[in-house]
């Protein structure tokens, strides 16, 4: 098979068109001087920092400086580069977004340049935790109006007059008494040799004035290479000379190939190398699980060499795994006293003296994200330097960690982000860019694309963790609850950096457990211990889904057993408006999103607020035609307040649908509506997934699915087809928070109590799956 | 072998039992026809064969000889058949892998039927996959095609 020299062509010009292979370098024009200042925190930024994040503390801090961000050509086409990835949340053009705003630049001539990996130059890059808006708002505020006055501050020199006298608007500055104008094309130059102004003598836009930011109107930047089939993935990268490998993985996390014949793989045309990956012992960060590649001239010579590759496995410590087995070892140390993360009141006095103990169970499997693209890295060693091309959440985390591999210098390596074709957290984990790193390295630097299949992907992820919660209330003889005592059991993803705490971790509890804001008297949460016996991996909003799960439910299932109003019983168990502060009552540190306290306190006047609108939106209390219910919950997570009602109609059959949804979500203030409404109706669609249809199961140590027919997730028509959107409005003093993750976990147990209100069968264990026609 | 791809005579001497996909893919480099599961169960590979929906991971490059293929790179010169004009009206795509399989099966669906009923809409959607979940935009994305064309 040869790539013919018409391909071939396409091939070099499809890359280079994408400045793939040049990174930001060979973008023309002018870029503004290569000096930058030095690295600061915003600390000291008066009213560009109006409010402190934790962006600094994050590996490689917070970087404004216009010099490392904006170019502007002559011919007036300004530049902006963007650090994170984007993985369809369009952060790739919502900040980019702030800065032309901020900065008066033209959208329709603003050019976007997706970042290397170099954390050092442009600040944090790990898009993740939903915190590209929240932690970058502020740093591209400073950077768009430092960029506009370093324009003015150019027309103030060319003109000879004062810079008070220049005023930059859509895309040119104009000498206000003599109506005179310069375009930003023809100031670049001069505005290059300019000092970036420091923190403090910016002024930034009065927010009345935005053009770009809160309106909605701006589009995704690669809509239309998206819808032409020009938008480039890791899947898709072709770097001339490049050869292609498929790997065979242990089937049990820390097996191994205990011997492999490697004759029948080598005999397939195309196939020209079989190399051994060395397992990693836990914890193994994102290092690869090991097992033996095959390399081959294209993709299908390397899928059968692999296929006719013939090894065995020694399956290790964790081939005893089975779900079922583990499920009932959780639920036993959820029957029991647990190691207490936050305490209020005196649990076991409450509950001794109850008029009445309601007690119940929930559970959640594993699941994996199955993003459509599944994983794929091209790297390439050549003089000592490396360059990838990957669909990595953390371009600069990747860096550290393929130079680690390679035995190179950071600087020696470059990483090119693509558009990744979802994430949803796996592709947090870089350990297919570092497959591909050995693999070009076995080769003497060839570029190498590794390629995971579906059935890789399911079979060898990080995987949400299974977990199992055990809730115990107490009521009064006024039906007041007056106890709470919460056991959550789950491995932990804390697995994958230290040995195995066997419980969760600090950073797990903090997502909806031990920040409940629940007004209980007498109030308990426990851990449990489960070891990790499989990959534990952060999947899109994490723990908050089996926690909002359990606590949700159970809010509903009190309801029932009071006869009272969901809704309002929700509302009473939230309590008054009010800041509710754990940080005294838990055993270890609260963890905040990484965020400081005072800028995002827990504040139930937001929760009340969202409950409120997402009922008086649906109707909340209406009459419903025969066969439906209603369901609400709410969840604080990534620093959002976001409540969910879902409406279920289930037939004769048993069969569930979901004629609608709404959400009401206050994620402070925000800069663009119409994606935070996609990441809504997104969210609706993966919540339905995961409470209704999807589920990892382990036997023998393996993954029991495989592909879209046995991991089956949400099709068009199967539900949530009209999902409705509202976003609390806030002034820019509401610190930005998080948007997308935070649509995900309110829904599966609005979902199952509308289950509940439709059929009177409470479902405690997810998925829902064939449960109601059983 | 020969065949036709994006209108381009082909002529093809490897493994017929190879995929349309790889050929497209790795030999021909329009990446516009994804690789989402191999196993024609995601719709992302999704290309015209003569005109009907196909899923290229599944058909063979034995399959497709003497026969046409369109794939999303050949849907329209310009970039605007009615399909992808409505995605973009709508602002269906979020992370936009998936949306190259999903354009390609609405363009054939409504190629052979005018004016599909919600139904039909379904069920000719329902063999792609979107992760991100942007079905409710995909689906008043083929509506409004249909009354486009």
């Amino acid at each position: 098979m040869k790539i013919d020299k018409f391909a071939n062509q396409a091939i070099i010009e499809n890359v280079s068109r994408r400045n793939l292979l040049k990174g930001i370098v060979g973008t023309g024009g002018l870029i503004l001087a290569a000096q930058f200042l030095p690295r600061s925190t915003l600390a000291d930024g008066g009213s560009v920092n109006a409010y402190k994040t934790g962006a600094d503390g994050m590996p490689g801090g917070v970087v404004w400086d216009p010099h490392v961000f904006v170019s502007i050509a002559p011919d007036g086409t300004v530049s902006i580069v963007t650090h994170r990835s984007e993985m369809g949340t369009g952060s790739r053009t919502s900040l980019p977004m702030v800065v032309a705003d901020e900065m008066e630049a033209d959208w329709a001539r603003v050019k976007i340049i997706q970042a290397p990996g170099n954390e050092q130059k442009y600040g944090n890059q790990d898009t993740d935790g939903s915190r590209s808006i929240r932690h970058f708002i502020q740093p591209m505020r400073a950077c768009g109006a430092a960029t506009r006055q370093m324009l003015e501050h150019a027309a103030a020199i060319t003109w000879g007059v004062s810079n008070t006298e220049c005023r930059a608007e859509n895309h040119k500055v104009i000498h206000i008494p003599t109506k005179r104008s310069l375009g930003y094309g023809e100031l670049a130059a001069t505005a290059a040799g300019l000092k970036t102004p420091s923190l403090n003598s910016l002024q930034l836009k009065d927010p009345s004035q935005f053009k770009y930011i809160g309106k909605g109107k701006v589009q995704i930047i690669d809509l239309f290479d998206i819808t032409t089939g020009k938008a480039n993935y890791a899947q898709d990268i072709h770097v001339p000379g490049m050869k292609y490998a498929v790997v065979a993985r242990p089937p049990v996390v820390l097996g191994a190939a205990k011997s492999f014949d490697e004759a029948a793989a080598m005999k397939v045309p195309g196939v020209i190398k079989v190399v051994k990956i060395d397992p990693t012992p836990m914890p193994a960060k994102f290092a690869p699980l090991g097992g033996v590649a095959v390399i081959a001239d294209s993709t299908w010579a390397a899928l059968k060499g692999r296929e006719a590759l013939k090894v065995t496995w020694d399956d290790g410590p964790n081939k005893d795994y089975d779900s079922q087995t583990f499920k009932a070892q959780m639920a036993e140390q959820a029957r029991k006293p647990g190691k207490i993360e936050r305490n209020e009141g005196d649990i076991e006095k409450a509950l001794a003296g109850a008029a009445k103990v309601v007690e119940h169970e929930y559970y959640i499997p594993h699941s994996v994200h199955a993003p459509m693209e599944p994983p794929a890295a091209t790297v390439q060693i050549k003089d000592g330097k490396a360059e990838v091309w990957a669909c990595v959440q953390s371009p600069g985390g990747t860096r550290g960690d393929v130079a680690k591999v390679l035995g190179l210098k950071e600087e020696d390596v470059t990483v090119n982000v693509t558009l990744l074709g979802g994430g949803f957290g796996r592709k947090s984990k870089c350990d297919f860019a570092l497959e591909a790193a050995i693999l070009s390295k076995s080769l003497g630097g060839t570029p190498v694309k590794v390629v995971w299949t579906r059935e890789d992907d399911i079979h060898h992820s990080f995987y949400h963790s299974v977990s199992y919660q055990h809730v115990t209330a107490g009521l009064d003889k006024d039906n007041k609850v007056v106890a709470w005592r919460h056991r959550s059991v789950s491995p932990s993803l804390m697995s994958n950096f230290m040995p195995d705490p066997k419980r969760e971790s600090n950073l797990e509890l903090g997502l909806g457990l031990i920040d409940t804001p629940f007004n209980v008297p007498n109030l308990r949460l426990e851990t449990g211990e489960a070891v990790a016996k499989t990959r534990i991996g952060w999947f899109r909003s994490v723990n908050n889904i089996p926690h909002a799960f359990a606590m949700q439910s159970m809010v509903a299932e009190l309801a029932h057993e009071l006869g009272k109003d969901p809704k309002d019983f929700l509302l009473e168990m939230i309590g008054p408006p009010r800041i509710v502060d754990p940080r005294k009552t838990v055993t270890s540190e609260l963890w905040n999103y990484g965020d400081p306290w005072d800028t995002y306190p827990i504040d139930t006047a937001r929760t009340r607020r969202v409950v409120e609108l997402a009922a008086k939106e649906a109707g909340w209390g209406k009459k419903l035609p025969k066969g439906h219910g209603m369901g609400i919950a709410v969840q604080r997570s990534f620093l959002t307040y976001v409540a969910t009602v879902v409406e279920v109609a289930v037939d004769d059959q048993g069969n569930v649908s979901v004629p609608r949804v709404d959400t009401a979500i206050d994620c402070g203030f925000y800069i663009n509506p119409e994606r935070i409404q996609s990441q809504i109706e997104g969210a609706a669609v993966m919540g339905l997934s995961l409470a209704k249809l999807t589920q990892i199961t382990f036997k023998d140590g393996r993954v029991q699915q495989n592909n879209f027919h046995d991991y089956k997730v949400l099709r068009i028509g199967e539900g949530a087809m009209d999902v409705r959107t509202y976003i609390v409005p806030n002034g820019i003093d509401i610190p930005s928070s998080g948007v997308g993750e935070p649509g995900v976990p309110p829904f599966a147990p609005a979902f199952i109590n509308a289950v509940f209100a439709a059929t009177g069968k409470r479902i405690r264990n997810l998925p829902l799956g064939e449960q109601l026609s059983a | 072998m020969k065949l036709k791809v994006n209108q381009q005579e082909r002529n093809f001497d490897g493994d017929p039992d190879m995929p349309l996909m790889w050929y497209l893919r790795d030999e021909l480099a329009l990446t516009g026809t994804k690789f989402g599961c191999g196993a024609g169960l995601c719709g992302a590979c999704t290309v015209h064969v003569d005109g009907k929906a196909v899923r290229s991971c599944v058909v063979t490059m034995k399959d497709v000889s003497g026969h046409s293929v369109t794939t999303i790179e050949g849907l329209s010169a310009d970039g605007n058949h009615p399909v992808q004009k409505a995605w973009r009206a709508a602002n269906v795509p979020q992370c936009g892998y998936c949306q190259c399989g999903q354009i390609m099966s609405a363009a054939a669906l409504l190629a052979e039927n005018k004016n599909p009923s919600d139904s039909e809409i379904v069920a000719a959607m329902s063999v792609n996959i979107c992760r991100c979940g942007c079905y409710q935009r995909i689906f008043s994305a083929v509506k409004s095609a249909a009354q486009e064309a």
